[in-house]
């Protein structure tokens, strides 16, 4: 891992969120999500769309194109990342196109869709997929089963333990009125729920949703101006040293642990300051295998850390998804995550809010494909 | 056993490993500079940067490293449960392949489970599957 050299994400921060209405099969055209968020973001950050100069997204739903036709901005950068250390890597891009003086405000979105079914494949796996696909390990869902089957045999964490991260979600979900599951989940619920590859079952995987999500990233010199109380991005983690494959790795959780080292030696703050994390669910070992990587409990000891749930409950040692996270919430893709995260750092979220919150973090997808950041609330 | 199944296109890189089967055996490339095998095939070993890759038989025998066993029925010719397995090859500490387990309870997959290699013939492809096989006694 490669040692810091100047933290330059600290010349930035969040003045905007926007999150456009969320929810199972809305059947509503993809761009006006995207347009309800980005309107929603700007607006919170006191701007006017001729302010942005930047434009980012993570592609999947509508383009810069189709933003740029309806909303004619004046950029002086745009980007679509695909891949990175997972999809709030485009909020790090817009970040460093700030720090960099290319830009002064980027609105930066990511629009997600419940799937169906999706057309046939190709007749042949070819690449990467040859690896895969022959035998039948055919879909991402396959490929993290594999891997978090082998976190849980090293780590030795029991369905109960892990339940407890489902059901903490399920519980702060009750106090979020956009989350998709609010009705109350026993672990009897959990533990009897349909398996759909192991260790997967139907409750262990986070809720497809159409919606968008939308930040403003800015200078930090802004922040005085802003009429919310700015959110600064503190640290990135987005390191690769290991081998970026689905199914081969040298260790379980390589590319989390080094994020996570990376993370921590960029930041002033350590595990022992965060007041609330939004770690991230795409499947609930994901979280587990972050509260390890991330340092919150020993190496092998995640499963004692989550018995009983306590410690992850609004008002534990480590708050955890707050507002339902992707398990219960809707999955957007870890942007959904840094929403909650800016609003709880706010300090104005009502009956979820943790009290004085300042320090949070916030990670976004797993092993191999990851990122984190840290977040603080600005004196 | 075929149902759902996608089939690889073998390539200028992969082709040894998917037509091994038609000779009965399994084979993986090989570093001849460090010694070291590697999967996937690549053009570069990746422990010292040799190009001198060539293709070796191995013993085709393995534990299970982890595994998935599939219960969703996400394709009209997904019949039943299917166990995915990723293979440690008993030739090398962390030498993992992705494959399937075949004539073997999904409730009986361990960790850990002693496997042999077979092969399934599909079209000009040999696909390496898996079956529990007890090792030797020494």
């Amino acid at each position: 891992m490669r040692a810091p050299r100047g933290v330059r994400e600290r010349n930035t921060v969040i003045a905007g969120v926007g999150k456009s209405q969320t929810g199972r099969r809305l059947q509503r055209a993809p761009i006006e999500l995207v347009l309800e968020a980005c309107l929603a973001a700007v607006s919170d950050a006191g701007l006017a769309l001729g302010d942005i100069d930047g434009l980012v997204h993570v592609p999947g739903g509508p383009g810069i194109a189709e933003l740029q036709d309806v909303l004619s901005f004046d950029l002086a950068w745009h980007g679509s990342i695909a891949g990175g250390p997972a999809q709030l890597s485009a909020v790090m891009q817009a970040s460093m196109a700030v720090s960099s003086g290319l830009c002064r405000h980027v609105l930066v979105y990511h629009h997600v869709a419940t799937r169906g079914a999706g057309p046939p494949g190709p007749p042949r796996a070819a690449g990467g997929d040859q690896w895969l696909l022959p035998f039948r390990a055919a879909t991402p869902m396959h490929w993290n089963a594999l891997r978090g089957a082998r976190f849980l045999h090293e780590a030795n964490v029991s369905r109960e333990q892990l339940g407890a991260i489902v059901l903490n979600a399920r519980r702060n979900a009750a106090a979020n009125p956009a989350a998709v599951y609010t009705e109350p989940l026993t672990m009897e619920d959990y533990l009897a729920a349909r398996v759909i590859s192991t260790p997967i079952t139907l409750l262990d995987c986070d809720v497809p949703v159409d919606g968008c999500t939308a930040f403003v990233v800015s200078h930090a010199d802004y922040a005085p101006d802003a009429p919310q109380p700015a959110v600064q991005l503190h640290a990135f983690g987005a390191a690769l040293s290991t081998r970026l494959r689905w199914t081969e790795w040298d260790d379980v959780t390589d590319v989390m642990d080094e994020v996570a080292a990376q993370l921590w030696s960029r930041s002033v703050v350590g595990p022992d300051d965060v007041d609330v994390a939004a770690l991230y669910d795409g499947f609930s070992f994901h979280t587990a295998m972050w509260i390890q990587a991330l340092g919150f409990c020993e190496r092998g000891e995640v499963g004692a850390f989550l018995e009983g749930g306590e410690r992850i409950a609004r008002t534990g040692s480590l708050p955890l998804h707050t507002d339902g996270g992707q398990l219960s919430g809707g999955r957007l893709h870890g942007f959904g995550h840094l929403a909650e995260a800016c609003w709880q750092l706010r300090g104005d979220l009502g009956e979820r809010q943790v009290e004085g919150a300042e320090v949070a973090v916030v990670t976004n997808g797993a092993s191999p494909i990851a990122g984190a950041m840290v977040l603080t609330r600005r004196r | 056993m075929t149902g759902a199944r996608t089939l690889p296109a073998p390539d200028e890189l992969s082709r040894p490993f998917w037509t091994a089967g038609e000779l009965g055996v399994l084979r993986i490339q090989r570093c001849g500079e460090c010694r070291r095998f590697q999967h996937p095939p690549l053009v570069r070993c990746r422990a010292c940067g040799s190009d001198d890759l060539t293709w070796e038989e191995v013993s085709g025998r393995a534990t299970v490293y982890s595994f998935t066993v599939n219960h969703q029925q996400w394709h009209p010719d997904v019949t039943g449960p299917y166990t995915v397995a990723i293979v440690e090859l008993d030739e090398q500490p962390g030498l993992l392949l992705t494959s399937e387990l075949v004539d073997v309870e999904p409730d009986d997959v361990r960790i850990g489970m002693a496997v042999a290699v077979e092969f399934l013939q599909v079209d000009d492809v040999w696909l390496p599957l898996f079956h529990h096989a007890p090792a030797p006694s020494p």
